[in-house]
């Protein structure tokens, strides 16, 4: 079961990637789109500190690196998880979704190859772009160290994006819709995520540390990664161990989706 | 079909799409929510910049007025052209606009009223909502500077309603070339992609676009999506007053025709060859 598992994943992200590829046109633009939709934000940043100068002892570079990490993880985790994002709109309120219960293969696996978007490789590249613009213009030195963080970083951060997309779907056994308030979640977090923590309110840096804890995979790592002192007073032990926040929201995730799948009635006649 | 006849249909056309929409109660809520979230941290983002004393002292707009700019901005999002409108993008697939082709209607005028309701059913409800947290509920909760502020003055607020619907209509003729590129590319999705980055950041919904660098200030007044809702923050806030207040809409008036004459001539040639899809 999960060596065929294994296999299967492949096979169907490659079917997901060719059936993407009939309209070429479209997956272009939509790729484009996602590069330029996502990346033209940083040119707000880039604005807002041209004619502001730096904000709270935060320069552009720095923030970049912020942006940079926060796309990053949102593109792997969003490319991974469509099946559970449409899982209320295109499987359960049509009853696509018996098909996937009948089939002897892993449900979580067919979900993540329901359809892989390729267009997502636009964010992923905008994000690794600004990233490393960022890192440059604040003279960022790559050590085994800050690379083995920034890695454990991102996995910690797809986890956690992942989770808030499964719990979304896990949702939609009650609901039989998509819910678009989820995007609060999702985009609303990566839309916090691009700047420092430090700059928000306490109720929104409580909400992003221990509500969903955003801050433990994209603030404390980069933090250290960055070299800047925490104006909120961490300490260096943590940034190493805060990711570890993401894999644990994702196991709660998968506990709350398993009570859904065995709530599941079908919609279908 | 008579003048008057014509133009009751195409009443009818946008009342009925307009009372539709309104149905989609929980999509509005969702969207409010969002909104919200979006709108706090954009508020808190500006005010951490304003924060340093010098450069506050010398940025074109007050904290305070980029702070209504934000809830105005958040209020008026499902205005802006982010998307084909999807049941023409379905008619098209689906080989249903051979209907649309059949009414002794003029085309464009059809498909430009439905889409004009489409819009205004959704960004009505989610701009009182908006306008009833940020105008009324934060100063009561002691939120005062966080606030959705009145306009400048009386005049303001007038000119800043017909801004407003001249934007509704911009917003509309904007639509209408993506709902032809759809006709003409069989693909929403792709073009709606394109299409939203353009108009997040030239309407001034990401950044007041007095904020940008001051090098770019001209062309980004100039340019078409300014219409959509910078001019009218700019008569809101009194920014753009007397005769320059009638340059905002006239500007705003000059791109509608210029869209709408554009959209009439494309759509003509796209129909030529229109292939009917379906069975």
């Amino acid at each position: 079961m999960s060596m065929s598992g294994v296999r299967l994943l492949p096979k169907l992200i490659g079917a997901s990637l060719r059936a993407q590829t009939q309209y070429p046109t479209s997956a272009i633009a939509r790729t484009i789109g996602q590069f330029f939709g996502n990346g033209i934000e940083i040119l707000a940043v880039w604005a807002l500190f041209d004619r502001f100068g730096a904000v709270r002892g935060w320069e552009f570079g720095e923030v970049a690196v912020f942006y940079g990490f926060v796309h990053v993880m949102f593109a792997i985790a969003d490319a991974l998880s469509r099946g559970f994002d449409v899982l209320g709109t295109d499987l359960l309120r049509t009853g696509e979704f018996d098909r996937l219960l009948l089939r002897p293969r892993t449900l979580t696996l067919q979900l993540i190859g329901h359809e892989f978007r390729i267009s997502r490789a636009g964010r992923l590249a905008q994000g690794l772009a600004v990233l490393f613009i960022g890192a440059q213009l604040v003279g960022l030195e790559w050590t085994a160290a800050t690379i083995a963080l920034a890695l454990w970083a991102i996995a910690g951060g797809v986890a956690l994006f992942f989770a808030l997309l499964v719990l979304q779907g896990t949702l939609s056994f009650w609901t039989i819709q998509s819910l678009e308030v989820a995007n609060v979640l999702t985009y609303g977090g990566v839309q916090a995520a691009q700047f420092p923590l430090s700059l928000y309110n306490d109720w929104l840096r409580g909400v992003l540390t221990f509500v969903i804890p955003l801050a433990c995979v994209a603030y404390f790592p980069v933090v250290s990664i960055l070299g800047h002192p925490d104006p909120l007073g961490s300490p260096a032990w943590f940034a190493p161990v805060a990711p570890v926040a993401g894999f644990v929201v994702l196991g709660l995730a998968f506990v709350a989706w398993r009570f859904g799948v065995r709530h599941y009635t079908s919609t279908g006649s | 079909m008579s003048a008057p006849a014509a133009t009751h249909a195409y009443i009818a056309l946008f009342v009925s799409r307009f009372q539709l929409m309104l149905q989609y109660r929980g999509a509005v809520l969702a969207g409010f929510a969002t909104q919200c979230w979006w709108g706090a941290i954009k508020v808190m983002i500006l005010a951490a910049f304003y924060g340093a004393p010098a450069a506050a002292a010398s940025a074109p707009i007050t904290l305070s007025q980029a702070i209504t700019y934000s809830w105005v901005g958040q209020g008026l999002l499902t205005l802006l052209p982010w998307m084909a409108d999807p049941d023409i993008a379905t008619a098209v697939r689906t080989g249903a606009v051979s209907y649309d082709r059949l009414r002794p209607l003029d085309f464009y005028a059809l498909w430009f009223a439905r889409a004009a309701g489409w819009i205004a059913a959704r960004v009505v409800p989610r701009a009182l909502l908006m306008a009833a947290f940020a105008c009324l509920l934060l100063p009561l909760l002691g939120l005062a500077a966080w606030a959705w502020q009145p306009p400048s003055a009386v005049m303001a607020a007038l000119l800043f309603a017909v801004s407003v619907v001249l934007a509704l209509l911009l917003s509309t003729a904007m639509v209408m070339l993506l709902n032809i590129g759809v006709a003409a590319l069989l693909d929403a999705a792709g073009l709606n992609a394109l299409a939203a980055p353009l108009v997040i950041i030239f309407s001034g919904s990401l950044l007041p676009l007095s904020l940008l660098p001051d090098w770019m200030q001209v062309a980004l007044l100039l340019q078409p999506f300014a219409g959509l809702l910078d001019i009218p923050l700019r008569l809101y806030f009194g920014q753009l007053s007397g005769p320059l207040a009638f340059a905002g809409l006239g500007l705003q008036a000059f791109w509608i025709t210029v869209l709408v004459l554009t959209g009439r001539y494309w759509l003509a040639r796209v129909l030529r060859r229109l292939e009917m899809q379906g069975g």
